[in-house]
């Protein structure tokens, strides 16, 4: 294309800017809060930057007397306990799919479509229901279960799966390699990016993952980091505007961190499906 | 082996097996349960007993479906809907337009700055939005400092829609941003080469060329979108709970305060209702954007 206006250059300069000023600006606001005593938020709660950033004193209270600590141990677990079921299982049933021809696979692939479109909303009360008579209310196993093989993760696998030459496969048979081993030596090791992505959303969907868990897991030994601080937002306590903010960046930082050094995989993993 | 295939198929079966499990369990033995509760009178003494519940038939829905809370969180839901939908995929589609227009400094930076939103946290987003737009907070302060009075934002019932809407925008846009951009970067060149040499100008270019090319993109972003909105939780239950007055109150919203007390059977009805409207305008949306 030829180079388009000064101008236009310019304006698309200032929209693109003002678009990330404001995807941006509360990165700003929450630095601006978090390191404040409540004391020096109560007396200018409009102020812009703290008195200085190394007052720490509210991360700290929330790790010793708010149990953020345990929050954080929760998250951890659930997230790396779904990323670990998540990976195995999609890659395992996106594989099936792909290069495995079996009776009942047309079936299969809708019920992962279907699992992808159905309304959350229609599904969190009998899912509880059915948590209760399994037994399983407030474990962290309830929160896992449910999320243990999501649909997106197995249709990425899918996806990717199908690019991997069938020829490869069929040559490994013919040397009498079992389909086991065809799976786990030949099939795994080629489809290292693919469970990068689907590790990287999974992680995504379970630490941001919100209102199952505060369905599913009520007492605070169980809260996950989300939970725990949306109690602590909507408690008595909720005008404590420096330490919600510093819980705030306690969530954040996890997938701020992660974001930074593998932005390739998360636009990778939104834009291949289009699906969070 | 003898029946190499055979043994394929159950290894296949085998790989699946965990997939189904956790779909049939919790994807549709809970649907079939949802629809078959929404009948009942089930409440929260029922739950460990799912089995002895009365069947009222189509009494559930009725009652449903003439409250006045839960019409009202039906009609916000729409505003939601009608207001989020093209807002957000309108700036998501500018800003992939200014991405992909050739510009070249500073692109990978405004592309991350755009997706940051759809990765952060919600929970900590409501957060630090509760606290910019406190009364006194940096919003209004800002404002003040501008020569303005800044609103009541979150505590104003006429103002709180307004706010969550933003919250729920600047969430979505980077999805928007990225499948649209996605979109446009599979749009061949020459056809706009082709276009400037036939004299066609810029608006000419996107009405003809783009806006048509890019309809996949809008079809999936409009679906996406539209489900999103309509589910709606997390933006009203975190800044407001669904006040001031219920003027935030989606029926994700209604259909969880239901069941937090302990009204299931409603739950259930009201959460099926939602399910209908969304497959009646999943199917008309897909219809309309094919047959254009």
């Amino acid at each position: 294309m030829s180079k388009p206006h000064p101008l236009v250059t310019a304006m698309l300069y200032g929209l693109l800017t003002i678009g990330a000023v404001i995807a941006l600006l509360p990165f700003v606001w929450v630095l601006l809060g978090a390191f404040k005593s409540q004391a020096e938020i109560m007396a200018a709660p409009g102020a812009w930057l703290p008195r200085n950033f190394t007052n720490l004193a509210n991360f700290l209270t929330l790790f010793t007397e708010r149990m953020f600590g345990r929050y954080m141990a929760n998250s951890l677990l659930v997230s790396a306990a779904t990323v670990i079921t998540n990976v195995l299982f999609a890659t395992m049933a996106g594989y099936a799919l792909a290069k495995l021809e079996f009776p009942g696979h047309k079936l299969v692939f809708g019920c992962v479509l279907a699992a992808m479109m159905v309304p959350y909303v229609a599904l969190f009360v009998p899912q509880f229901v059915i948590i209760v008579q399994m037994g399983l209310v407030n474990t962290l196993t309830a929160v896992v279960l449910p999320i243990a093989v999501m649909p997106i993760g197995v249709f990425i696998m899918r996806q990717f799966a199908d690019s991997v030459p069938d020829e490869l496969l069929e040559a490994a048979r013919l040397d009498g390699a079992g389909e086991f081993t065809i799976f786990f030596r030949i099939f795994l090791p080629l489809v290292g990016p693919a469970i990068a992505t689907v590790a990287i959303i999974t992680f995504l969907n379970s630490w941001n993952y919100f209102l199952w868990s505060l369905i599913v897991a009520q007492n605070q030994e169980t809260y996950t980091l989300p939970v725990g601080l949306a109690v602590a937002s909507q408690g008595a306590r909720s005008t404590e505007y420096g330490l919600l903010l510093a819980g705030a960046i306690v969530v954040l930082m996890p997938v701020l961190i992660l974001f930074l050094f593998l932005q390739k995989y998360f636009v990778q993993g939104i834009a291949g499906t289009g699906i969070k | 082996m003898q029946q190499p295939s055979r043994w394929r198929a159950t290894t296949a079966w085998l790989f699946v097996v965990p997939f189904m499990t956790i779909f049939v369990v919790f994807t549709a033995v809970s649907a079939m349960l949802a629809l078959i509760y929404s009948f009942t009178d089930v409440g929260v003494a029922d739950i460990r007993r799912p089995l002895e519940v009365d069947f009222v038939w189509l009494q559930t829905f009725t009652r449903v479906l003439t409250n006045p809370g839960f019409l009202k969180s039906v009609w916000t839901t729409a505003l939601f809907v009608v207001i989020g939908v093209p807002l957000t995929m309108a700036i998501g589609l500018a800003l992939a337009i200014g991405l992909n227009s050739g510009i070249t400094k500073l692109r990978a930076v405004y592309r991350a700055a755009f997706y940051l939103p759809f990765i952060t946290n919600i929970v900590a987003a409501a957060v630090i939005w509760q606290y910019a737009f406190t009364l006194s907070g940096p919003v209004n302060s800002f404002l003040a400092s501008l020569g303005t009075a800044g609103p009541n934002w979150l505590g104003d019932p006429r103002m709180a829609m307004p706010t969550v809407i933003m919250l729920a925008v600047w969430r979505n846009v980077g999805t928007c941003m990225v499948l649209f951009l996605a979109g446009l970067q599979s749009i061949p060149l020459d056809v706009y080469e082709a276009a400037r040499i036939d004299g066609a100008t810029a608006w000419r270019r996107f009405t003809a060329i783009t806006l048509p090319l890019l309809k996949p993109a809008t079809l999936l972003v409009t679906v996406l979108m539209t489900v999103s909105f309509m589910n709606i939780f997390d933006e009203p239950y975190l800044l407001t709970k669904g006040g001031p007055l219920s003027s935030t109150k989606s029926v994700a919203l209604w259909v969880y305060e239901q069941f937090g007390q302990g009204n299931i059977a409603p739950a259930m009805a009201g959460s099926y209702v939602m399910l209908a409207i969304v497959v009646i305008l999943g199917v008309l949306q897909l219809r309309l954007l094919r047959v254009r």
